[in-house]
């Protein structure tokens, strides 16, 4: 198990496990399969995936540590990756055929209306996580500070479900499926943080024990 | 001048397409293994299908309309494959597929309340009480998309005429078919069931607000509202109502299903107006299915003001949105 998880191929296995859903909407745009209204289509299956992302990156702390397999968190940057990737197709796809590259148009939904206003916030939270996800920035920031900056991943996974329960017109059944895996994830969390011993996110202690090496 | 001719037909003589389909199944099954191949339920399907579901027959003939549009028609399969109908579930795909052994014969339409004859009309009736004639209307969503589609019908107000409304019928109430057994997914709806509308008289007698019985040249498809339906072109297509069984003459303005669910976002009214926002988008714009592009500037009242602009004179259309 230890070895698949470390190997680098099982990487490179998960990266194009990771494109598949968008290879998928590749093949519907390609072959008229994305249905009467192509653009919702888009617009619901990257929404769907970047919220699934989000879960499941958000799924790999507390997995490691279910199962034992530290290794795990060696995913957990291109799941991150992945969740910023597909949001950024779902903002890309609203800008280019909702909004037709209209900027003040954008600039009224989001401040207007509330369920773009949690969507925009969530996606926008992303990005510093996204530019801080390199090894130098982990390096620069220090591994304390940097895992703290990488809690707005929390914000981004209520927002996003808070953005699609929002957006729906009477059957909240699906965004509540969201609603009850975040809370799981997060819930998670937060039993961790008061019935464990206290931890420290493995980044921070990696940095904490070169940091009192070097103040040693 | 067409010559206007009902069909011969009766609604009730229309072959089913699953007893249809059921037989070529039935063909095909004793060629492939000489009769041995059907087995079990196969053959209680095949020898009594379900007698009254998803009948589709041409309707002929058509007069033509003068509120046609000439824009172009909107692809079949888009109309067919798309559709809000949260009694069969609220993703667009869900109706084509949830809603194919909907039984719509026999069906009665009962016409009652504040006037001299109400009555109950069979489906054969509705066909028959006046020429039917194809219109192709826009028709946009409150979700900001569009079709144009040539509905079969004819204007709403015969059937109200008939009827002789009394003075105290200031407001037409309509209901839709609810059935839990045949909507297995109405509960995941969210909104009150069965589906009710309503129409102020003054709306409901406007030539253009059309009792709907086809489309594309043959009776309805049941994820379209079949057998029969309104078409009210100038206001949001959720106040165009599918499947009714009850239209009611009534005094004071009716409960309609999406003011209950929200009546903040969805007022009585609903007339397509691009410059009332629905509370979480803009109406400025539509995109025109199939299309991608939200770039079709949306008209005030879906581009049919200057037949019904006068209904509201004097209103102001942003406090009855």
């Amino acid at each position: 198990m230890n070895s698949i998880l470390t190997s680098k191929w099982t990487k490179a296995v998960v990266f194009l496990v990771c494109l598949v859903p968008l290879g998928v909407l590749i093949y519907d745009f390609l072959t008229g399969g994305l249905g009467a209204n192509p653009t919702q289509f888009l617009e619901h299956a990257t929404g769907d995936w970047t919220l699934r992302f989000v879960a499941i990156t958000l799924s790999i702390t507390p997995l490691r540590k279910l199962i034992k397999q530290p290794q795990l968190v060696r995913f957990r940057r291109m799941l991150g990756l992945f969740a910023f990737f597909y949001g950024f197709l779902h903002f890309s796809i609203y800008l280019t055929f909702d909004q037709v590259f209209n900027l003040r148009g954008i600039w009224a939904d989001i401040a207007k209306r509330r369920y773009i206003t949690v969507g925009f916030t969530g996606f926008v939270l992303m990005i510093p996580l996204a530019v801080t996800s390199t090894a130098g920035w982990i390096r620069r920031l220090g591994g304390r500070r940097w895992a703290m900056v990488h809690r707005a991943i929390y914000a981004t996974a209520v927002l996003g479900v808070i953005h699609y329960l929002w957006l729906v017109k009477s059957d909240i059944h699906i965004p509540l499926e969201y609603a009850a895996i975040m809370a799981i994830l997060l819930g998670w969390r937060v039993y961790a943080w008061y019935a464990g011993p206290r931890r420290v996110p493995a980044s921070a202690a990696v940095r904490k024990e070169r940091t009192s090496v070097a103040s040693d | 001048m067409l010559v206007k001719r009902v069909p011969d037909l009766k609604y009730s003589d229309i072959t089913p397409r699953d007893a249809y389909l059921n037989r070529r199944k039935f063909l095909q099954g004793l060629g492939l293994a000489g009769g041995l191949a059907l087995a079990g339920k196969g053959i209680a399907d095949i020898f009594s299908p379900s007698l009254t579901a998803s009948a589709s027959m041409k309707l002929m003939p058509l007069a033509s309309s003068s509120f046609s549009t000439t824009e172009k028609v909107t692809a079949p399969q888009t109309v067919e494959s798309y559709n809000n109908y949260y009694e069969f579930g609220t993703e667009k795909g869900q109706p084509s597929k949830n809603a194919t052994k909907f039984v719509t014969s026999p069906w009665t339409v009962s016409v009652e309340g504040e006037c001299a004859k109400p009555r109950k009309y069979s489906m054969d009736e509705i066909l028959k009480l006046a020429p039917l004639e194809e219109r192709i209307y826009r028709h946009r969503c409150v979700e900001a998309w569009s079709i144009v589609v040539p509905w079969i019908g004819y204007s709403l107000n015969t059937i109200i005429k008939l009827a002789e409304p009394n003075p105290n019928a200031r407001f037409v109430a309509f209901e839709s078919y609810f059935d839990k057994k045949q909507m297995p997914l109405w509960g995941l709806a969210g909104i009150q069931l069965p589906y009710v509308e309503g129409l102020r008289m003054d709306e409901a007698m406007h030539p253009l607000a059309l009792l709907c019985v086809g489309m594309y040249g043959e009776t309805l498809p049941n994820q379209d509202g079949a057998p029969v339906r309104t078409v009210i072109p100038w206001k949001y297509g959720f106040k165009s109502i599918k499947s009714i069984v009850k239209i009611k003459f009534v005094k004071d303005q009716p409960p309609t299903t999406w003011n209950i669910a929200n009546a903040h976002e969805y007022g009585f009214y609903s007339n397509v107006n691009p410059h009332v926002d629905h509370p979480r988008w803009s109406q400025a714009k539509e995109v025109r299915l199939p299309g991608y592009f939200k770039n079709t500037p949306t008209q005030m009242f879906n581009g049919y003001g200057d037949q019904v602009a006068s209904l509201y004179n004097g209103m102001d259309l942003k406090k009855y949105y």
